[in-house]
């Protein structure tokens, strides 16, 4: 099944909200049914007789027939299930390379724990986003390292009523660097170049891009949510080659994770990087440097900004001029106000 | 049959590399078409008759692509399908220097032939998705239009991207005649012997650490149609032609039940050119570069102008698996029956956790 079958599955649904410990909205339904038996023949007085005799949901594809069904043991046999078809090569990953049963069980739980339970993220705006068809989420960077494009992509996919996967256009030293090149894909990521970001919003994906690149994650401690320039605009020719909608997205409280202090830069280019980070605890600590500050983060998605008229303007450069800069005008507004809500960067 | 005339399918056929493997097939399917008068088949005099059994209704010629000069004109050739194209350096038969021999000096003695030959009004060439070069700023699909950013390392890649500027030439120099370029993914299936068969047969299969690929094949018989009909019917221009959909290269491995074993990637080049001059292995740079970078190239301008889809890359390769499948390290049912066991024995010690407490 490739992404889009799979959020038009999940935007069938309806819209629900969905605890946050529960990701995948399949698996829902079938933990309330021990309690609440959707079969009247099975509505007995004895709660625990009706959980044993409970129709357990068996996860798609499992090899295991006779399952006398708890929990746990629907967790443990869903967790085979999963390692079998891993094993065996039966997935499937769409031309980029995406392969939403990894990410899905995998990588967003990993992230998730960092994003809720450490990061405490407050989302607000999520309405703003395309419950279906092709939208471009723009943000603004920040981190040292790029964190928060992963936390936005899996915070994304979990309030979203549609449960959609937001598709990450990275800078091509991801790529160059084995294995982390294979996570990007995996989750959904591919090179920031206008062939691939035509190609996904063409086909009614949602694109997650920050325009500010390296200038954005690299910049020191006391620049912090000052955007940095946004570039040649091509994020906004390709929206509007598509006329796809614009959704700018402000996030706060990825600057403290990894307070900047200074750049080494002759060291970064001898290690053939963008910049080096000397934050308070990294190079010190050595790998304990690498922990992220337990920062407050909070996330606003801004209403979207439409397109669809400007479709002829793609290669005007003054239209697309313009358009970014409202996209980072609306962007640094947005952090200066969701600043304000959160005055103690460490806050519960 | 109007041979000679503008359209409808050509009287006399001149298949190239009658040789090798798709050459040979391809020259057997166009004798059986009876829209075709003749079909020649030409081959350099060294190479051995393997396919003799096939080449039941196809005339054919030993010569050297050098001593070709007027005989295509002689022969009053319709159209001509050039596949004696070289994939991978042999050894045994010259090595690297012969391989660029045969493919870019054979295509453009095979060309120079060509514009001399002047009732010719079509001419297809066997080109590869090589022609895109290997960059880690490289879109993820490839469109016939995408230019490759990086020339590639591999000594085929290099060829190809020859072949393909000799072609343009020759389409700017006869304009009358049509000139399709299809550029194949790796061939794949039950019978096809090529690099990259070779290599998923092997039960260890090496991989470079940290790299997963995503790679797309195509079935050989698919190959075979899109052939045919590029020398039966007119489709001017350059086609990708492979399965579509995608496997990584880790899926496919497992797929086929072989044990990958990722080779730090300097390792990798190393190893290829150790095995290469002790003279066994035929895995080049080019098969590294794929290794690393994958390719992905977007087939609808051939679905649309063909009306044809080939088979899925995923189907392509359960072909080729269901025909290797005797040498298979791990099999599905194993991993099925190793699921329900360690299920079973979970559940055993839970309920006798239970029962004690």
């Amino acid at each position: 099944m490739n992404g889009a079958g799979r959020e038009h599955a999940g935007a069938e649904g309806g819209r629900f909200d969905v605890p946050l410990d529960a990701p995948d909205p399949a698996a829902e339904p079938a933990r309330r049914n021990g309690h609440r038996p959707a079969d009247p023949a099975a509505a007995e007085p004895a709660p625990d007789a009706a959980a044993e005799r409970d129709e357990p949901a068996r996860p798609a594809g499992s090899a295991v027939t006779d399952v006398p069904g708890d929990h746990w043991d629907r967790k443990v046999a869903g967790g085979l299930a999963f390692l079998r078809r891993r094993l065996s090569g039966d997935y499937e990953v769409d031309e980029f390379g995406f392969d939403p049963d990894l990410t899905e069980r995998v990588l967003h739980p990993l992230v998730r724990v960092l994003y809720r339970d450490w990061f405490r993220t407050e989302v607000t705006g999520i309405e703003n986003v395309p419950a279906d068809g092709a939208g471009l989420v723009v943000g603004n960077h920040s981190g040292t390292v790029a964190l928060d494009a992963l936390i936005l992509a899996t915070a994304l996919h979990d309030r979203h009523p549609g449960h959609r996967f937001l598709r990450l256009l990275g800078a091509d030293l991801v790529f160059r660097m084995p294995v982390v090149s294979e996570l990007a894909r995996k989750s959904g990521g591919t090179v920031a170049c206008n062939p691939d970001a035509e190609r996904l919003l063409g086909t009614g994906e949602l694109v997650g891009v920050f325009p500010e690149g390296f200038k954005g994650i690299g910049k020191l401690y006391a620049d912090r949510y000052k955007l940095q320039r946004f570039g040649r605009g091509g994020f906004v020719s390709a929206a509007l080659r598509t006329g796809t909608p614009i959704v700018p997205v402000a996030i706060v409280g990825g600057e403290e994770i990894y307070p900047m202090l200074a750049d080494i830069k002759p060291l970064a280019r001898l290690l053939k990087l963008p910049y080096f980070p000397v934050t308070p605890t990294f190079p010190w600590l050595g790998p304990l440097g690498m922990v992220p500050l337990p920062s407050k983060w909070l996330i606003e998605f801004c209403p979207p900004i439409p397109t669809a008229h400007l479709t002829d303007s793609a290669d005007d450069p003054l239209v697309v001029f313009n358009l970014a800069d409202q996209v980072r005008e609306t962007i640094q507004q947005t952090l200066h106000k969701l600043l304000e809500r959160r005055p103690d960067p460490f806050g519960p | 049959m109007t041979p000679g005339g503008t359209s409808g399918a050509p009287g006399v056929v001149v298949v190239t590399g009658l040789g090798r493997y798709l050459g040979a097939h391809v020259a057997a399917r166009l004798a059986a078409d009876p829209r075709i008068e003749r079909v020649i088949g030409i081959d350099s005099p060294e190479s051995g008759g393997e396919f003799a059994d096939l080449l039941d209704g196809v005339e054919q010629l030993r010569v050297d692509a050098g001593s070709l000069g007027n005989l295509l004109a002689d022969l009053d050739v319709d159209a001509v399908v050039h596949l004696a194209l070289v994939t991978a350096p042999d050894p045994q038969h010259g090595g690297r220097a012969a391989m660029k021999e045969q493919n870019v000096i054979g295509t453009m003695q095979l060309l120079a032939a060509c514009q001399r030959a002047p009732r010719l009004r079509k001419i297809v060439v066997r080109s590869s998705t090589a022609a895109y070069g290997a960059s880690f700023r490289d879109p993820a699909v490839f469109t016939e239009e995408t230019e490759p950013r990086e020339v590639p390392r591999g000594g085929f890649g290099r060829d190809i991207l020859d072949i393909e500027g000799y072609v343009r030439g020759f389409r700017r120099r006869r304009p009358d005649v049509t000139a399709t370029v299809l550029r194949f993914a790796p061939f794949i299936g039950s019978t096809a012997d090529t690099t990259l068969t070779r290599y998923f047969s092997q039960p260890l299969v090496p991989t470079v650490f940290g790299r997963d690929p995503r790679l797309q094949f195509l079935h050989f018989d698919d190959a075979l149609e899109v052939l045919h009909r590029s020398a039966v019917e007119d489709h001017p221009g350059t086609y990708n032609v492979a399965g579509p959909g995608v496997l990584s290269l880790a899926q496919a491995i497992r797929r086929a039940g072989r044990v990958a074993v990722p080779v730090l990637e300097p390792g990798l080049s190393n190893a290829a050119a150790l095995a290469r001059s002790l003279g066994f292995g035929r895995i080049g740079l080019d098969q590294v570069d794929l290794f690393v970078h994958g390719r992905v190239v977007d087939t609808g301008r051939l679905e649309r102008e063909y009306g044809f889809t080939p088979r899925s890359t995923a189907a392509a390769f359960d072909d080729f698996i269901r025909a290797h499948h005797g040498r298979a390290v791990v099999t599905r049912e194993q991993l099925a029956a190793a699921e329900q066991a360690v299920l079973d024995g979970i559940r055993q010690v839970r309920s006798a956790v239970r029962e004690r407490s």
